[in-house]
């Protein structure tokens, strides 16, 4: 397998994909709670000012005014740190948003724990959970510039809600150009025996690099982005849970309401029960540091991800 | 519409909405009396809204923040002809869709409300796409006093006057009471005037009760351009019926067979009284 190329942070190429498509069409507008500059949005805002409402530090009211703006037919990209967008106005997104059925598109940036050492406070490892939880809002979590800049063409005409998130690093490019990309739909980056790593978000990159490991071991890998945790592709998963020996899923969110529970769940009520790994942040006070330390911390990396899934596979077999 | 008519409808709105929630043994009866002659004089005069207009993006929008007062909306829109008035029959019955808050799934009805403070920022949002579309159609939500306290509504505020919403026109039901007691001792919003002035509104008093202040009021809007309006509407919870009039308890107690009967005699009386004046008028 050849390296990966290191390309842009997803919210830069979210920005440069939204200012593209607002120039072809006036109804597309970003609401914005203060963070046009952690969008990465100061040159839509230079560029197509009548685009863009600012509504302040104010969550609750960000998601309500966004609501109203989508009920009258405006195409809404609601930008807001994901801990805040999806704790603080919580209920505005259940009742305004989702069962108002006003189809904004909720950008939750500098998700996960993409703030590092700022703290539980501005870490988002609760959004996937709470979501899930709540009928009529999809939720997408691009793993590269490619699915990143697909969710969001695919994002302007959505017929429902959708909870876009997004971090802030510069990601590795995983996907060629003609990558068939839905919404819903997961993607197979390749196929394995042994072992498939289920990733969702930008975490997919570590998984790609510990399959490599593991293939220079001789093991047989598969790969497969689960951009999608609403609609969730189970067709997807349940082929994969056919021909491999362990499952190991990744993300970037609490063990607990995320991809992994829905997997283990989905693999249960289908009669399925293979080794499954949840790699995620453990029901505990976040370990404090930076993004990559806290990674480091709970094996959310290549090597770590390789060594969960050896010791699963050699579990079985002594 | 005039005057001594949207009175009659009062009075058969006040029965309908007290047959309704007898019927189904659950509602907000002290809150839908008191919105109701608001929402009479809106949805008969105000609101360039209808049946058939209701789709027209250049219709007036109603948002209902106060969303528990749902059985006076009910009343109303299937008196306006949104829905058949029978369907009024199947408040709260199991796979209605006329359930104890508004929902879109009820013909009339633009947002889904319930949780309280939600509808001043979804107001301030349609009003918003309003101006940046140039269209002219207004939006009118209504907010109880009680859910005054909850500071999205405050957030709300401050958006309106900042992005100069003189197309938006929220209406206070100043009934001062919650379901706790009087909002004074639940938690003081006195006063409510300052308040909403220094966010920059343009106000206007009216006696929410009294049909020609009110149709008087809503003709005077914008206030002021540039400003977003508030309609401070004194009203008393439970109006029209003496016993159910200004008592917290009635904030979603049903009425017993008895004092079921003695509420419509009451109302029987103010229709005789109407029609003393004005003349025998066929039922709605
Ligand atoms: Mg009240």
């Amino acid at each position: 397998m050849e390296s990966l190329s290191l390309c842009k942070p997803n919210l830069e190429e979210f920005a440069q994909t939204l200012l593209a498509l607002a120039s072809q069409n006036k109804d597309i507008l970003v609401v914005t709670g203060d963070s046009r500059g952690s969008g990465k949005l100061v040159p839509f805002g230079k560029t197509l000012p009548a685009q863009i409402v600012e509504i302040g530090i104010a969550e609750q009211n960000l998601v309500g005014i966004s609501a109203g703006l989508a009920s009258a037919g405006k195409k809404v990209f609601t930008v807001a740190p994901a801990c805040f967008l999806t704790s603080r106005s919580l209920e505005q997104i259940k009742n305004d948003v989702a069962y108002s059925d006003n189809p904004v598109k909720l950008i939750g940036i500098s998700a996960g724990v993409s703030y590092g050492a700022l703290g539980s406070t501005h870490h988002s490892i609760h959004d996937y959970a709470v979501l899930r939880a709540i009928h009529n809002i999809d939720i997408v979590s691009p793993a590269d510039n490619f699915e990143t800049r697909k969710v969001i063409e695919a994002a302007v005409d959505h017929p429902r809600p959708i909870y876009i998130r997004m971090g802030k690093k510069p990601m590795y490019d995983l996907h060629t150009p003609d990558t068939r990309f839905e919404v819903g739909k997961a993607i197979v980056l390749s196929e394995g025996s042994d072992v498939t790593f289920l990733a969702t978000g930008e975490p997919l990159s570590r998984a790609v690099m510990a399959a490599h490991l593991l293939e220079q071991e001789g093991l047989s890998v598969g790969v497969i982005s689960m951009h999608s945790l609403c609609p969730f592709d189970e067709a997807a998963i349940l082929r994969a849970a056919q021909h491999t020996k362990v499952m190991v899923s990744v993300e970037e969110h609490s063990v607990h309401g995320g991809l992994g529970s829905l997997i283990a769940s989905l693999l249960m009520q289908n009669g399925f029960c293979p080794r499954l790994k949840i790699i995620g942040i453990p029901d505990e006070y976040t370990v404090t540091g930076s993004q990559k330390e806290i990674f480091c911390h709970y094996g959310i990396i290549p090597e770590g991800l390789a060594e969960t899934a050896r010791q699963t596979l050699n579990a079985k077999e002594n | 519409m005039d005057y001594h008519e949207l009175a009659y409808k009062s009075i058969q709105y006040r029965r309908t909405i007290l047959r309704i929630i007898k019927q189904a043994n659950a509602g907000h009866t002290g809150g839908s009396l008191s919105c109701i002659d608001i929402l009479n004089v809106l949805y008969n005069h105000v609101l360039n809204v209808t049946p058939s207009s209701f789709d027209d993006p250049n219709r007036d929008r109603y948002i209902q923040s106060k969303g528990h007062s749902v059985e006076a909306l009910y009343t109303v829109l299937a008196d306006r002809g949104f829905f058949p008035q029978e369907d009024l029959e199947n408040l709260g019955r199991f796979q209605s869709h006329l359930i104890g808050h508004p929902t879109r799934k009820v013909r009339g009805i633009e947002q889904n409300t319930g949780a309280l403070g939600h509808g001043l920022s979804l107001a301030v949002g349609t009003a918003l796409a309003a101006k940046i579309d140039s269209k002219t159609y207004r939006v009118y939500t209504l907010l109880g006093d009680g859910e005054l306290t909850e500071g999205s509504n405050w957030e709300a505020a401050m958006a309106a006057s900042h992005y100069k919403l003189d197309n938006l026109i929220v209406i206070v039901d100043r009934n001062t009471l919650q379901i706790t007691g009087r909002t004074e001792d639940v938690m003081s919003l006195e006063p409510l005037e300052d308040k909403f002035r220094a966010f920059g509104f343009a106000i206007q008093h009216v006696g929410g009760h009294d049909l020609p202040a009110l149709v008087k009021v809503f003709e005077q809007i914008p206030f002021k351009p540039g400003k977003p309006n508030l309609v401070l509407a004194h009203t008393v919870k439970g109006k029209g019926v003496s016993f159910i009039e200004d008592k917290a308890h009635w904030h979603h107690h049903v009425p017993t067979d008895e004092e079921y009967r003695t509420a419509q005699a009451e109302l029987d009386q103010a229709e005789r009284k109407w029609q003393a004046k004005h003349g025998i008028v066929e039922p709605l």
